[in-house]
């Protein structure tokens, strides 16, 4: 049994990962498909007649992009995060560690699940707003791309919370602390030029709004940032993080005494 | 012979507790091997560092010639390890959690049966669609077992499988590990208890304070302690005995006398006979083996007076 890559043990932890949520799925699919168009709806109702951001954009087409976003963005990390302390918790991780799985399969299988949940939600929201929403198409492929790089970026982050998490406190930390004011200087709700000058600067450093901009592109065809800057941006933080979750991994960080 | 597993000057230190202090141990291919300590006396952690749960400070260790650091995939194939905690995962049942693992060691459809086969042999088929978290804890206790077992590892690692379990189930897995050891599987088991060790174990090292103070064969070890204790109900409360038994007397209390006997020169039935002569009445009797604790202060002793 000489081999390099357990491509096997690699495809049952992912599958694991995969059947783990779904098992839950009104928890992990529905709830959060359901809170965005709770959010969509107190929007728009409240600002659609005031805002016009770009020319001959409803607000709502402009929001609705950054909320699909937003929502992936939060499942994923949601996903990898909660399985992986819950692992840690109860020590049921025990099992994936006495396996010969390394720690690039083993991250691979977990931002693999992460990327499927935030997939399954973000098509979610899609398919339940198309009816009342006229939300144009622009470019497929850039969509799946910046859907994918988001899902994986947050779900590496995931990762990264819980194997520095003792408590269920330490999470919400890393979600109150660190993805809560990137969300909200990401441009969901209004373009980042114009904040005032210091914060628009600071939100040119934040990859959430990076990925909101491509990711709203790839549906209206407009954008505030260059397609190609928000492209290489997101990719770039996207290895960044997976090059450090995967190093922690490989010291057993937390995981080997 | 050659050696199941190489375990060569391993240290290891939690922040400030000294837990392994230069542990250097061979584990003959197809022994059963015991690891006796008290509680904290280091047992998981080695077992741990041997499964790559923990890694060391300094030394290595082998499993079937694969070093547990760079060859950790060959070393990992080679183990089957039944924690000591009941570690578990609420989301799956039983059998979903054997093809689960199995599918981690790269086994697919092929290693069906055999999980058939682990969960008839450790009685689990009709739990089989359980979830974890509504099995008994005997059952909990042996679908570890069976979770080790899963791609048929050559050396098979019990992290004190016995400890606060009841008799029966106790029994029932030292029947297993029986079996186990007869099918060709090296066995290492930790345990505090020094029957345990005595009742399976070809040979044993024991551990205290992350120091190795003994490895022997099980009978040599033993001999180092060659004393049991002898309890006698009586029917009254008599004062005098014999004097050849006076020395052996550990407790005397009314109607009831404790005696250290030598495992070779005293007999039982001598006692009792000197008992009768003396027109001391027994009512009851059974004897006890040393405990652990009483071999520790005996090897203790022994090694600081020699
Ligand atoms: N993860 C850990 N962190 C800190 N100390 C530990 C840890 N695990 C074990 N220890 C300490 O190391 C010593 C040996 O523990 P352990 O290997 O569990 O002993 P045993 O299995 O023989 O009961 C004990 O003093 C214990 O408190
Ligand atoms: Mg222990």
């Amino acid at each position: 049994m000489k081999y390099n890559i357990n491509w096997l043990g690699f495809y049952t932890l992912f599958v694991k990962e995969v059947w783990r949520f779904w098992k839950v799925a009104t928890q992990t699919i529905l709830a959060p498909v359901l809170n965005v168009l709770l959010y969509l709806i107190v929007f728009t109702s409240a600002l659609s007649q005031h805002v016009e951001i770009y020319p001959n954009v409803n607000y709502t087409v402009f929001l609705l992009p950054g909320l699909i976003m937003l929502a992936i963005l939060q499942n994923a990390f949601a996903n990898s995060s909660s399985s992986l302390f819950q692992a840690k918790q109860n020590a049921g991780i025990t099992f994936v560690l006495l396996a010969p799985i390394s720690s690039l399969e083993f991250y691979l299988a977990f931002i693999g699940a992460a990327i499927v949940r935030g997939l399954l939600v973000g098509i979610g929201v899609w398919i339940s707003v198309i009816f009342f929403v006229d939300l144009p198409f622009h470019n497929i492929g850039l969509a799946f791309f910046f859907a994918i790089i988001a899902s994986g970026l947050l779900g590496a982050f995931g990762l990264v919370s819980a194997i520095y998490s003792d408590k269920w406190d330490h999470i919400a930390a890393f979600q109150n602390f660190i993805i809560l004011p990137l969300t909200f200087l990401s441009g969901v709700f209004y373009l980042i030029r114009d904040l005032p000058p210091f914060w628009a600067k600071i939100s040119y450093f934040n990859p959430f709004f990076y990925l909101i901009d491509g990711f709203r592109y790839s549906f209206l065809g407009v954008s505030d940032m260059n397609l190609m800057v928000s492209i290489i941006f997101s990719s770039a933080a996207f290895i960044a993080i997976s090059i450090f979750t995967v190093w922690l991994l490989e010291t057993g960080y937390k995981l080997r005494g | 012979m050659s050696n199941a597993v190489v375990i060569q000057n391993v240290h290891k230190t939690y922040r400030q507790v000294e837990a392994l202090k230069g542990i250097t141990l061979d584990i003959p291919q197809g022994s059963f091997f015991g690891l006796l300590g008290p509680n904290g006396a280091g047992k998981s952690t080695l077992i741990n560092i041997i499964a790559g749960l923990v890694r060391a400070n300094q030394g290595h260790i082998s499993v079937l010639g694969y070093d547990v650091v760079k060859d950790w995939r060959q070393a990992r194939f080679s183990l089957g390890i039944v924690p000591q905690e009941l570690v578990y995962d609420a989301f799956f049942n039983v059998r979903e959690m054997l093809k689960l693992q199995a599918g981690y060691f790269g086994l697919g459809k092929e290693n069906e049966p055999w999980i058939d086969e682990l969960l008839e042999t450790l009685s689990l088929t009709n739990k089989a669609n359980e979830s974890f978290l509504r099995l008994s804890g005997g059952m909990k206790r042996r679908l570890l077992i069976a979770l080790a077992l899963v791609h048929k590892p050559k050396v098979v690692v019990l992290d004190e499988p016995t400890a606060g379990v009841d008799v029966e189930l106790r029994q029932s897995l030292w029947q297993f590990a029986k079996k186990l050891h007869q099918a060709g599987h090296t066995i290492l088991l930790t345990t505090h208890y020094l029957e345990e060790a005595e009742a399976l174990c070809e040979k044993i090292a024991i551990l205290n304070h992350g120091e190795m103070i003994a490895l022997d064969q099980t009978k040599n070890l033993l001999a180092r302690h060659p004393y049991r204790w002898l309890y006698l109900d009586l029917k009254e409360d008599y004062q005098d005995f014999p004097l050849n038994l006076k020395d052996k007397i550990i407790t005397q209390k009314p109607q009831q006398l404790v005696l250290r006997l030598h495992r070779e020169q005293d007999s039982i039935v001598g006692i009792l006979e000197e008992l009768k002569k003396a027109n001391i009445e027994v009512v009851d009797l059974h004897t006890n083996e040393p405990s652990l604790e009483e071999v520790f202060i005996h090897l203790i002793n022994q090694e600081t007076s020699s």
